[in-house]
């Protein structure tokens, strides 16, 4: 019954979509609001409508219908309340339902804004909206239909098929297989919502730059309305990707955060796009330029959300080599190749109508470099690219399947990296339109000394000798001198001029110009992110050993004590099998740590759980490989010292602190940014 | 007079621009390139392993089997890891053609005649690494013809359906 409900309510959406998508096409073209107002409605209620749909799924699984299908793939008795709704997300099926329910949220908020100055790109925009959710919606529909129910046929097999086959029973099953182990984990309900949040949040700019094309309304209003939508998809991307790390570093036991995987690259890259798209908005609206640059950026983006989409869940690439395994493979593409050629004709219809308004001149200003920063993150995005992409192109070059590893995205994107964090140290320092490099020498010598000083002299007195780790630690020194710097000036200054306590001089600094002192304040979270991973990457120290109980293991100034083992049955479902180990640090006692590995009963998988200490200075991070007999007591350590790590985290929390101030909504943000502009067309500006 | 002046300028300023792309686009196509070639693997199977023989040896190789459960072998005091792979198809087309993962890597492990590849790694035991697992193996091989692996990567498709008859009333 509940079933039906969700299936049916589904069913709608997809009427309703097309319904909108027609009547926002006959209204923008031949301009009747009421066609536009009644799309505008369809769009407003999608959102009620799937959520029908997917509050039904969640029912289903809380409640464990395990005749469904998905139901039955996800869940078990014996998970807890919580990961059950949070299986939503734990196969395709489940995953695609989500996304459009979020999605249908983002398209009834938009309907909900102020159109009063911006009639003409309503229904466009709806258009955008409903195609996309349409398609998603048809996939669910006709392709991963989580409400397909599993049936007996007389010949003893079971198939899932929506409807009753002839001669199907019903099969009732008492439990499921349970979500996979290691879904089971905080932020397994985190990571994916918000890495959907980020995606289709993407959806909005890119719908409002398509009606600009069509309308022909080319100015910057449509950049200008996106703004905050903007931040928005990119603070949860960010976030996505954050918790994503973290998720990998508590759970998946090889001590690392980040592994080059083909699905998390899926992931970063429109990350990688939006970024630079929001460092370009910011010279269209300032000097009039890069306005085609601009619209491609969206276009990419868009098109890797989707892309990005498909490989996450679709399981894909997990076969390393392969693309089409799935059914919907081959739909998805025709998808993003229709939107994407079809976003560029519409591009170069409107080529002459997107011309700059003037020309850059000095390679050193502001402008300028903000268009190397574009170059270079457009770089990274080609190294991953290519990189997922290579066994492809190999084999339709050479007929060879040749794959390339971690190794290959670390040597090729390393510096690249380092020129980004080379511009975020010039960049602020830099002033619009013209900048010699006797301007910028004279803004950038003492606090390049600074870096050089803390950056270089620093680790070099600790005994660091890699030049590439002192290279990094110096652009970090140097982004993190310019960008308090940058804090300093505007306080003093509005100390001077108001007469402002310093503190006060802050709140109301960041409070007048929130993106700009946002943005540094991301740039600062950037370069305690870098630390971490500067840290991880060249200083992390591993070593492994086979202890009897009460022996230990010496290793980078600790000391690791096995004390005892214990093994039992939880109520859940799982063998735990717990060591307990004191460390020592110099000498010192500091506690005891508990890595254990967990059998999940239902899916005959173990899962490890380091035991992790973690500090400013490093982690230790410890992994329990394996033990003899109870009775004989040995057990077998990896240790990991991962130094600096805690870093990475602390930047992430600054880096998104800092997209939130940038994000948060002024009074009137359309009339501030107008204002600015304004001002900062005045040459003198900086 | 003045106005052509202004003209050499602007495209001189234009110049500028392009050259100072130009330099990183090439900058950018040179660390893709080089990178690649330095890091490359060639994705075999366990019968392209045999057939190109020598040829193959001592390079950087990726490859992919079907783990051979009773040759599991993992002496936690070395953490050195043995165990065999059994030839499966690289194609994925293929593999779907045979009936799916799960089925082209049952039928590999109980198959006596397939060929099989013998791999040593140093490490924890993975988690997933049981009978019947996909194995995507980084390394060499060397000139013992056993495969070094520097990485194991383990894929364990799901078995929904064998599960169902055993609780379906």
């Amino acid at each position: 019954m509940i079933a039906d409900l969700g299936l049916g309510a589904l069913a709608i959406t997809l009427v309703v979509s097309i319904y909108g998508t027609v009547a926002a096409i006959y209204g923008g073209l031949k301009s009747k609001a009421e066609w536009i107002e009644s799309a505008r409605l369809a769009m407003l209620l999608t959102f009620p409508l799937i959520s029908i749909s997917a509050l039904s799924l969640i029912y289903l699984l809380v409640n464990g219908h395990y005749e469904f299908e998905f139901v039955t793939r996800v869940t078990s008795n014996s998970m807890p309340t919580y990961l059950k709704v949070t299986a939503l997300w734990g196969a395709q099926a489940g995953s695609l339902v989500f996304w459009s329910w979020l999605m249908s949220a983002f398209a009834s908020a938009v309907t909900l804004r102020k159109w009063d100055r911006d009639r003409e790109f309503l229904p466009w925009v709806i258009v955008v909206s409903l195609v996309t959710l349409m398609f998603f919606v048809s996939l669910i529909l006709f392709f991963e239909n989580p409400f397909a129910r599993i049936w007996r046929m007389p010949d003893g097999q079971f198939i899932a098929a929506l409807f009753q086959p002839a001669g199907g029973v019903l099969a009732s099953l008492r439990d499921g297989q349970g979500l996979n182990p290691f879904l089971r984990h905080p932020g397994m309900t985190l990571h994916p919502p918000t890495l959907y949040l980020g995606f289709v949040a993407f959806v909005i700019p890119y719908a409002f730059a398509i009606a600009a094309l069509i309308t022909g309304r080319t100015d910057d209003r449509w950049i200008r309305i996106t703004r905050r939508w903007t931040l928005i998809a990119w603070l949860f991307l960010s976030l996505g990707l954050i918790i994503g790390g973290r998720w990998a570093y508590d759970v998946l036991g090889w001590g690392g955060y980040w592994g080059w995987d083909p699905v998390e690259i899926s992931a970063f890259m429109p990350w990688l796009t939006g970024t630079a798209f929001l460092h370009s908005v910011m010279i269209q609206e300032k000097r009039g330029l890069l306005k085609h640059w601009n619209m491609v950026l969206i276009i990419l983006t868009y098109s890797l959300v989707i892309f990005g989409t498909f490989l996450t869940r679709s399981g894909v690439l997990s076969s390393v080599h392969a693309f089409a395994a799935s059914a919907i493979g081959p739909l998805f593409f025709g998808f993003i190749v229709l939107t994407f050629v079809g976003s560029l004709y519409l591009l170069l219809r409107r080529w002459d109508d997107l011309k700059s308004e003037g020309t850059m001149t000095s390679l050193l200003s502001r402008e300028a470099l903000f268009l190397l920063n574009n170059l270079l993150f457009m770089g990274i995005l080609v190294v991953c690219f290519w990189g997922v992409i290579f066994p492809l192109v190999s084999e339709l070059v050479t007929n060879q399947k040749v794959t390339v590893g971690p190794p290959f995205y670390e040597r090729a994107t390393a510096p690249l990296f380092a020129g980004l964090l080379l511009l975020m140290g010039i960049a602020p320092l830099s002033a619009w339109r013209h900048s010699t490099a006797k301007t910028l020498g004279r803004a950038i010598w003492k606090p390049t000394i600074l870096a050089a000083l803390v950056g270089i002299g620093a680790p070099l007195a600790l005994g660091i000798r890699s030049w590439a780790a002192l290279l990094g630690f110096f652009l970090v020194a140097l982004v993190a001198f310019v960008t308090l710097y940058e804090f300093w000036r505007g306080m003093m200054a509005r100390r001077r001029t108001q007469g402002e306590a310093l503190p006060v001089a802050l709140a109301n600094m960041i409070a007048r110009n929130r993106r700009r002192y946002g943005g540094y304040i991301i740039h600062l979270g950037v370069v305690l992110m870098a630390i971490g991973i500067i840290g991880m990457e060249m200083f992390q120290k591993e070593t492994q050993g086979t202890v009897p109980a009460g022996g230990s293991i010496s290793f980078e100034g600790y000391k690791i004590t096995y004390q005892s083992l214990s093994s039992f049955d939880t109520p859940d479902g799982r063998n735990v099998t717990r060591a307990v180990v004191n460390v020592e640090k110099n000498g010192k006692n500091v506690g005891e740590l508990y890595p254990r590995r967990d059998f999940f009963f239902e899916s005959q998988q173990p899962v490890t759980i380091p035991g992790v200490r973690s500090t400013w200075e490093d982690d230790l991070y410890i992994i329990l490989v394996d033990w003899l007999p109870i009775s004989s007591q040995g057990a077998t350590f990896k240790v990991f010292v991962n130094p600096l790590v805690n870093w990475l985290w602390l930047g992430g929390f600054v880096f998104i602190l800092g997209t939130l101030v940038a994000a948060w909504p002024d009074n009137e943000p359309e009339l501030a940014t107008a204002r600015k502009r304004r001002r900062a067309a005045a040459p003198a500006e900086a | 007079m003045e106005q052509t002046l202004a003209v050499d300028h602007q495209s001189a300023g234009k110049m500028k621009f392009l050259i100072g792309g130009l330099l990183i686009v090439a900058a950018i196509v040179y660390l893709i390139v080089s990178s690649t070639h330095a890091n490359a693997q060639y994705f075999l199977t366990v019968d392209e392993i045999y057939s190109k023989g020598a040829e193959v040896q001592n390079r950087d190789l990726r490859i992919s089997g079907a783990v051979i459960g009773d040759s599991i072998q993992f002496d936690p005091q070395t953490l050195n890891l043995t165990f065999t792979i059994a030839n499966i198809p690289g194609d994925n087309k293929e593999i779907e053609a045979q009936g799916g993962l799960a089925k082209v890597l049952h039928d590999a492990v109980v198959d006596q005649n397939n060929r099989t590849l013998t791999v040593i790694y140093n490490g924890p035991k993975p988690d997933l690494l049981r009978d019947e697992a996909q194995a995507i193996l980084t390394g060499k091989v060397g000139n013992d013809g056993i495969f070094h692996a520097d990485e194991l990567l383990l894929k364990c498709p799901t078995k929904y359906e064998e599960a169902l008859p055993d609780q379906a009333e």
